[in-house]
Order: structure tokens, then sequence, then C-alpha cells
């Protein structure tokens, strides 16, 4: 069953003008966001982007923009008190709070 | 094991040639070394011990959850050469566990970067798995003494921290992302270095919710040691104290937001999380208030706090699992939060008072 979070949401923006079509986008995107459509890179469904920032980081042209942050509720509560970036250490004790004991 | 330590220190056979890795001699998993012209490298076993269940098992509880790291650095699989394949990995042993588990039978080097302790994801995300940190492990381990070839497997969830074209331009080294998951390396590497749709998409199984759960249960369990401390005091004055039937009200709820809204979640109506756990917390107070027949006149007090607080305490334990979720964004969680922050505090204050007044003044 699919995860679907919520609709129109996503800061992510893609510049077609400047894409030259190199693909990297499709290849990083973890939720398939992005497809290639004749030389061009091309939002197919903009409502899965988890705003992870890979896609504009690995850009070459730098055609993608995106807030890129961490979807996590208890960094962002750590960030309210703290004062600082809302990151994966939330936690005092620097676990590892994401899901990756699988992947790579 | 910590970061600097010599391979000398602790005993009489001091090296005689550079190691590239330190370690720790009595590591099971290292099963022998390959002389480089440029230092030792450590080949590591591709079969997972007892001990590595066990730690792993105590990470899942959050037993000593901090330590669990290997050292940075090159390392081999089998017997590879200079056309070798090299894996870049995290120093999360963990990680570096269920990478190696899935390389039997191949020839690779695996380029360790040190990402104090911490899986791909997270460090992508803080830039400690970043375009910085394999540029200084590949010019410090002199990867390109080693290998005569110039491409780099990087894990495709690291992206966020790295920037390939970056590295290209620093190092000549070109990347490749792999797949997601370490179950498909091994195809992966030898379908040259093709991933498919489905390697490159992140899920978000039954199994892998389950096995999160742990570490939220556990966590809110020892919150709760305050609650029931502060429950305790209230009863030496309340005139109806709490018991059995309340403490098992308020577990069914910590174990309903923590772990029953987690497992179900895709099949639960609705997005946003607080709002799912919302929902689960609400049908399981509603059915065990009914089922302590607490919908009478007398008890109508400490039903509605219940249902007040009981599902917001749920909302919120289910809002925190953002965190272990693989597709939330950050405006998105930002955006739930805007409302379910406010009504969860609303709503639980006014439980807590109703619940209160109904066991200190009935
Ligand atoms: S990474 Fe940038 S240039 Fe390459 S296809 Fe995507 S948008 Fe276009
Ligand atoms: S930010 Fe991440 S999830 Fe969103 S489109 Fe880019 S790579 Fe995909």
């Amino acid at each position: 069953m699919d995860h679907k979070y919520l609709k129109n949401v996503t800061t992510l923006n893609l510049s077609v003008e400047k894409c030259i079509g190199c693909g990297r986008c499709v290849e990083v995107c973890p939720h398939r966001v992005f497809i290639l459509n004749e030389r061009k890179a091309q939002i197919k469904d903009k409502d899965m982007c988890m705003e992870c920032g890979a896609c504009m980081v690995n850009c070459p042209v730098n055609a993608i923009t995106v807030r890129a942050g961490v979807g996590c509720a208890a960094a962002v509560i750590m960030g309210w008190l703290t004062g600082r970036e809302p990151s994966c250490d939330c936690s005092m004790d620097g676990k590892n709070c994401c899901n990756e004991d699988v992947i790579l | 094991m910590s970061d600097e330590r010599s391979c000398c220190c602790s005993s009489n056979d001091c090296c005689v040639e550079k190691s590239l890795t330190v370690y720790d001699k009595k590591d099971k998993w290292v099963v022998d070394e390959i002389h480089t012209s440029k230092g030792t490298v450590l080949v590591v076993s591709t079969n997972l011990d007892m001990k590595d269940f066990f730690e792993a098992w105590k990470v899942r509880w959050g037993i000593g959850r901090m330590d669990y790291k290997i050292s940075p650095g090159l390392y081999a699989v089998g017997n590879p050469d200079q056309t070798s394949p090299v894996l870049v990995s995290v120093n999360y042993k963990l990680t570096f566990n269920a990478l190696r588990k899935e390389l039997a039978g191949l020839d690779c080097w695996i380029l360790v970067l040190d990402t104090k302790g911490i899986n791909v994801w997270c460090a992508a995300g803080k830039g400690t798995f970043g375009t910085n940190e394999l540029v200084h492990r590949i010019l410090k381990t002199e990867l390109s003494e080693i290998v005569s070839h110039k491409k780099l497997v990087l894990p495709q969830l690291g992206a966020p921290g790295v920037s390939a074209h970056e590295v290209t331009k620093q190092t000549g080294f070109s990347i490749v992302y792999g797949p997601v998951r370490a179950k498909d390396i091994k195809a992966f590497l030898t379908s040259d270095f093709k991933a498919t749709e489905d390697m490159r998409t992140v899920k978000f199984t039954l199994w892998d919710r389950l096995v999160l759960t742990p570490i939220d249960l556990v966590a809110a369990i020892k919150k709760s040691l305050i609650v029931f401390g502060i429950l305790f005091i209230v009863n030496l004055f309340a005139a109806k104290p709490f018991g059995l039937a309340d403490f098992i009200i308020y577990t069914g709820t910590v174990v309903t937001g923590t772990v029953i809204t987690p497992v179900l979640l895709p099949y639960i109506p609705g997005r946003a999380f607080a709002w799912k756990g919302w929902l689960f917390g609400l049908l399981w107070t509603a059915g065990s208030v009914w089922l302590n027949g607490w919908f009478t006149s007398e008890f109508l007090l400490v039903a509605i706090g219940y249902l007040l607080v009981l599902p917001s305490l749920s909302a919120f334990l289910s809002m925190n699992f953002t965190g272990s979720s693989t597709y939330t964004s950050y405006s998105g969680v930002i955006k739930e939060m805007k409302t379910a922050i406010p009504l969860i505090a609303l709503s639980s204050i006014t439980g807590i008072l109703l619940v209160l007044i109904n066991s200190l003044l009935a």
C-alpha cells in the first residue's frame, strides 16, 4: 500500500530552461519524483517529494531548488526549543532515528 | 572502539606495515589482510555472527546505542584488485554489517566514511556523509593508487549530502548511485551498475515500521514513569485514587500511539500522522471507557477527561513517528504541527484538569 503525505506543501521547483537533461535527478530521487522526457527533466508527482534535497545538490546546473530539511516532528520541536536548525540528531543520545538499517 | 586507536597499542605484534584502517585485533569480522602499495587493507567477513545479531538487537531496543561504530578507511571483501568496484559506506556498524552481509562471493573495496557512527540517510542530511568527507577520504586512503578505474558506487540515500559533480571536479572520481537497499547491491554490481526503478525507490513496509516501533515505545515508557510518579503522589491525597483500570487505559494509549498506529499507518484514513494517532487513540479510549462502564453520570468527568487527554497523547506520539517514516517532508511536518500542536495542548490540559478534579474532589 502506498504512503501519501500532505498535498501541495513541497517547496520543490524545477527550471526546465536550465536543465541539460543529464538525468541525475531521476537517479537520486528516492521517491521517483522526476522523469526524463525528450532530454529534459520533468516533475511527475510533486506530492511525493520529501524535500531531502538530493536532486538539488546533484544537479550540475542548479536547475532545481527545494528547501531541504528533515520531516521529523521531534527534530522540529527540538529546533524550537534550542533555536537551532532541526536535524537528525534530535534526541540527545545521538541515536539513529531514521529507518535505514536495511539500507546501504 | 574509538576512532583514533592505533592497531599497535594493545598488542605486542606491532604492525610493521602501515595499515590504512585502524582496528581492534579482537574483531572477528576481520578475516584477513591485503597488502597494497599504499598499506594494509583489512578483509572483512560477509557472514554475521551471533555477536553481530546480539549487538543489532541491543541497538533496536535502545541499549548502548551510542558507540556502535568502526574506524573509517578502506576495507576489502573477497580478493579485490585494481579493477574491482569501490563501494562507499558509513562507519555506523549496523549499516556496515548490512552491507558486507550482501557481498558474499564478490571482490570489492569498501570506502568507509567517518559519519560519527550515524547511518547514511541521517549523515547525508547533516552533511557528515558529504562531499568534503568523501573527497578527504579518497585522498587520505590514496584510492587512486589502489584502483586503476575512476568510479565510486555510493548509496543512493547518501545523495542529499554529496554533490556528485563536485567530487568529480575535485578528485577525478565519477559517482554512480547504487540501490537504496543493501540487498540489491549484488544485482546492481552484476548488471553493470544498472538499478531498476524498484531498487531506486524508498519503501516503508509493514516490517520496516514494526522494527522501528520498539525505540519509540521504550522512550515513551521511560517518560511515562514520570506520569506514574505524579499519579502516585496524587493518589496520596485523592478521594478517588487511580487504579488498575486507569493504568491499563493509559498504557494502551501509549501502545496505540507508538506501535499500533505506526504499524497500521497506510491503512488508517487521512494523511497527517497526528490525525491518524488521534483517531485510533479515540477508538481505544472510547472503547475502554465504555467497557469500564464509565459512561454514567457518576464517572462522566473522568470519561470526558480521558476522551480529551488520551487521544491527544496518542496523536502526539504518532506525530513523532514522522521522524521514522521515509516519506514526510519538512514543509508537511511543519504544516501538520501548526494545526496539531495547539489542539493537542488545549485538549490535553482540559482533559488533565477534569481527571484531576474528579480524582481529588469527587
Ligand atoms: S539533474 Fe538538473 S540538469 Fe540533470 S536532468 Fe535533472 S534538472 Fe536536468
Ligand atoms: S528533494 Fe528529494 S524527494 Fe524531493 S524531488 Fe528532490 S530528490 Fe526527490
